[in-house]
């Protein structure tokens, strides 16, 4: 369906989304995030890097918009309109008494769409995550990674203009996550789409992404931005390449420096 | 992945452990149902016994057999009298089923609702049924009405009280996916607070079955005038007076039998509505 256009390299993509001097501040005095700076643009593939506490999960909440924030701006490029949004958790997050197919139609039905009248929405998306063949089946019955797809098909329905992924591989084996990455990938590829991604995994920060935002705790705020340029597609070869190795340090050295930022601080 | 299932196919290999496995499994399923009818037979002839050793006079303690030949010749009496207190018993269930949802899914619409009239559902509660009934009769007019209002006192509270937290328990992932999706307030009770308390529901309503007979039969004790239209509690009071040992027993077993009934029934909606998605009714293999 999207297959008309090539995502355009980094600093020639348009602005989607961007947030300007966002604070949030929980309780009056705890600052889950200070000063806030980031845009987005179409088709970027964003991780948000960073250990717990460093207000990533903040972040994500404020864009879709589950919480406000203390202070700043967040402007959607066009707005934000219905189905612009697709969210995927930790967890798969699946109603356990629904059908694959009742799951992924969720977004629709609740904006009033018949089951009939999106048949073909649920069944591309499921066909984009490779569970065609199981739309009948009850969440109980798939595995782990199964389920996850489900979450993702169901991100994926409305043919959302950016997905927020919330460590969404993080409970899965490694093999499994491994395959779900490069799933991901592809479907990226395919759909053009725009991704935020939470994650306290370098390695998979890195597989997955053009723009690593690192960030820094106490308070949450922007440590450094990594720009991986390794070229998309990305396969399991690019996971044992030296330039793999080179941009996980590269990270890892980003994300300790965020640490140790933090270290002084709190030594001070 | 293709050569041990080769060999499993040419000669199944069972070791040892999964031998007694299965002798053991062999043994439990028969033991499920042969066991609780064989104990119940024991019983009913230990107590036959006892009569017969001891000669215990009939009103004291009659036997097993004299209470089922009453059964049988009180059968016309009884039987108007089962269907007095059925009947109580399933309106009762069912205004409770009704008031206690309908009430469970107000307080979860409104927290401010529920702190003003949680108070009034506990203290009905609490309060034991006996010690309500007589005034309830003093101020309800129809007998009918009264033995409602008792038995609903009694069966509703469960349903509420479990629905509630049913209400409450939804996944927060979901709560926020719902709120992201822009769903309203009927859409997110409709399809995912009201599915999420299902399970809780039942386990309320099974409850509830057994209490509204409770409630009926004790309310019926209270109101005790007879006449026509009286239930087994009644006829079980009259049969005391008249020392007719055997009806009470008879009495006693329909008033039982009904029980097993309905919680059997809420058992098999239960496992009808929960036995695709939910754990507790999903047989573990291995």
């Amino acid at each position: 369906m999207s297959d008309h256009s090539i995502i355009p390299p980094m600093g020639q993509r348009d602005e989607l989304l961007s947030m300007t001097d966002v604070d949030k501040v929980f309780n009056g005095n705890v600052e889950a995030l200070k000063n806030l700076n980031l845009t987005v643009n179409q088709g970027d593939f964003i991780s948000l890097l960073g250990p717990s506490g460093c207000g990533k999960s903040t972040a994500l909440r404020l864009i879709a918009g589950l919480m406000r924030q203390t202070s700043g701006q967040i402007k959607w490029n066009g707005g934000l309109n219905e189905g612009d949004l697709g969210v995927v958790f930790q967890e798969p997050t699946l109603m356990p008494w629904a059908t694959v197919e009742q799951n992924v139609w969720l977004p629709h039905r609740l904006r009033g769409k018949s089951l009939d009248d999106v048949r073909g929405d649920i069944m591309w998306a499921l066909k984009m995550v490779g569970l065609e063949k199981f739309q009948k089946s009850y969440p109980r019955e798939l595995s782990g990674g199964m389920k996850m797809r489900v979450s993702i098909a169901r991100a994926l329905v409305t043919q959302p203009r950016l997905i927020l992924m919330d460590e969404p591989f993080a409970a899965l084996d490694e093999i499994t996550r491994h395959k779900l990455n490069n799933d991901l990938l592809m479907l990226r590829d395919k759909l053009k789409c725009t991704v935020i991604f939470v994650t306290h995994s370098v390695f998979e920060s890195v597989f997955l992404s053009d723009r690593i935002v690192v960030m820094a705790a106490r308070p949450g705020r922007v440590s450094a931005e990594v720009s991986v340029d390794a070229p998309y597609p990305r396969t399991e070869e690019f996971r044992t390449s030296a330039q793999y190795a080179e941009l996980c340090r590269k990270a890892s050295d980003a994300l300790h420096g965020a640490m140790n930022q933090h270290g002084e601080r709190a030594s001070a | 992945m293709s050569a041990p299932e080769m060999h499993a196919a040419q000669a199944p290999v069972v070791d040892q452990e999964e031998l007694q496995h299965a002798r053991a499994q062999r043994r439990d399923k028969i033991a499920k149902w042969s066991l609780p009818i064989l104990m119940l037979a024991l019983a009913i002839f230990l107590w036959d016994r006892i009569v017969v050793w001891n000669d215990i006079p009939h009103y004291i303690l009659p036997g097993p057999g004299l209470v089922i030949r009453t059964l049988i010749e009180d059968w016309g009496m009884l039987s108007d009298a089962l269907w007095v207190t059925l009947k109580i018993t399933l309106m009762a269930l069912g205004v409770a089923v009704v008031g206690g949802v309908g009430l469970a899914v107000l307080f979860t619409q409104s927290r401010y609702f529920e702190m003003a009239f949680y108070p009034f559902a506990v203290i009905l509660q609490v309060t034991p049924v006996v010690s309500i009934a007589p005034l309830i009769f003093i101020y309800v007019d129809s007998r009918l009405a009264g033995l409602l209002l008792c038995a609903w006192i009694v069966a509703f509270f469960p349903i509420l009280s479990n629905t509630t937290l049913g209400l409450n328990s939804t996944d927060h992932n979901l709560r926020d996916l719902y709120k992201i999706y822009g769903a309203t307030r009927w859409q997110r009770l409709r399809y995912l607070q009201l599915p999420t308390a299902l399970p809780y529901f039942l386990g309320g309503l099974r409850i509830a079955g057994g209490l509204s007979l409770i409630g009926a039969v004790v309310a019926e004790y209270v109101a005790g005038t007879g006449g026509i239209g009286s239930g087994l509690a009644f006829r079980i009071l009259e049969a005391g007076y008249r020392l007719n040992i055997p009806r009470m027993f008879a009495a006693l077993i329909l008033i039982a039998a009904t029980g097993v009934v309905i919680f059997t029934f809420a058992s098999l909606l239960s496992h009808a509505l929960l036995h695709k998605w939910h754990e507790s009714a999903i047989k573990r293999e291995n």
